[in-house]
């Protein structure tokens, strides 16, 4: 008898998801929650060429600062393991955010209803870059409780992206919001959903 | 809306270097192969007498990167992520390392399909 496999052999592989939000909302928090290691901290250099074009003199060669990402990692099986970058949060920084989203399965991003403000930039640049994700609001004691659809259209959110509550401190609150943004990533390649939506 | 440079408690102020880390690198800033910063790497059988002819920087990345990643290795070596990428992608060249799957910009449909499958499997029963 001839059996021929039913698929090719796994390959190891390994994924990423990106947390993203505004300063202190709670991302190396979610990331601590779920992650089987401490999170981890690496460095990428900036290199401040344009920054002191006036001052020659005094700065003989270029500064170099350097910028940091936590992440954490998740064994999800023999042969697969998946890990969580949050983003740096200084805009200037956003060359990394390129490096951090390139091959990303998709996004979450962590919103605080007292500063929603802060949650518009990761969204345009999400948006911009087709990457597929969804808005977690992330509960603190003592603030007032929004209805998502309120949160929601104060984002201007398109009405496809799911919106959740979430409490990043809880390992099932955010195992529950990478389930959602890996499913909505999945729907979002299998119904060819538009990559922008506008 | 919040000034670029300013940080919340999480935040880790950017400090200025003394060090000039890409000497470790002969200065070179471009890794020889791609390497996203989830990717696994796997050591390659070889004869490790040869490790002498090795930098240090490059052992060390060596020692470091079996079954880690990219953004692991750069961690637990205190190297910055572009610098680790050099030295890996020499030791890829070299024949010493190698590079497991990811999501690229060359994975087709189905590929991707399949590992956000497999992802969301594993989630599921995380």
């Amino acid at each position: 008898m001839d059996f021929a496999p039913t698929s090719a052999p796994r390959k190891a592989a390994s994924t990423k998801i990106v947390i993203a939000g505004g300063f202190g909302v709670g991302k190396t928090t979610l990331v601590g929650a779920v992650s089987e290691i401490m999170p981890l901290r690496t460095e990428a250099l900036v290199t401040n060429e344009s920054e002191h074009v006036d001052d020659l003199a005094a700065t003989p060669s270029k500064t170099t600062t350097t910028v940091a990402m936590d992440f954490g990692r998740l064994t999800l099986a023999e042969d697969l393991v998946l890990y969580l970058f949050g983003t740096p949060g200084q805009r200037r920084f956003w060359f990394m955010w390129d490096d951090l989203c390139r091959g990303a399965i998709g996004a979450i991003v962590l919103v605080d209803t007292n500063r929603l403000d802060e949650s518009f930039s990761p969204l345009d640049y999400f948006e911009s870059k087709g990457l597929p994700f969804i808005v977690a609001v992330n509960q603190f004691d003592g603030t007032r409780e929004y209805e998502l659809d309120e949160v929601a259209s104060a984002l201007a959110l398109p009405a496809e992206v799911p919106i959740i509550r979430i409490d990043a401190r809880s390992r099932e609150s955010a195992k529950r919001a990478l389930v959602r943004v890996t499913e909505y990533a999945l729907l979002r390649l299998t119904q060819s959903l538009p990559v922008n939506a506008t | 809306m919040v000034p670029d440079d300013a940080r919340g408690p999480d935040e880790p102020a950017a400090t200025a270097r003394f060090v000039r880390p890409y000497t470790i690198t002969a200065g070179r800033t471009k890794a020889a192969v791609d390497l996203p910063l989830e990717a696994t790497l796997r050591l390659r059988p070889h004869d490790p007498s040869t490790d002498e002819d090795l930098a240090a920087g490059a052992l060390r990345v060596l020692d470091l990167c079996d079954q880690r990643s990219v953004a692991e290795v750069s961690a637990l070596a205190s190297m910055p992520i572009g610098v680790v990428r050099v030295l890996l992608g020499d030791l890829v060249q070299q024949g010493l390392v190698r590079v497991q799957a990811t999501i690229t910009e060359s994975s087709s449909k189905d590929e991707r399909i399949e590992l956000i499958e497999r992802t969301l499997r594993g989630l599921r029963t995380y």
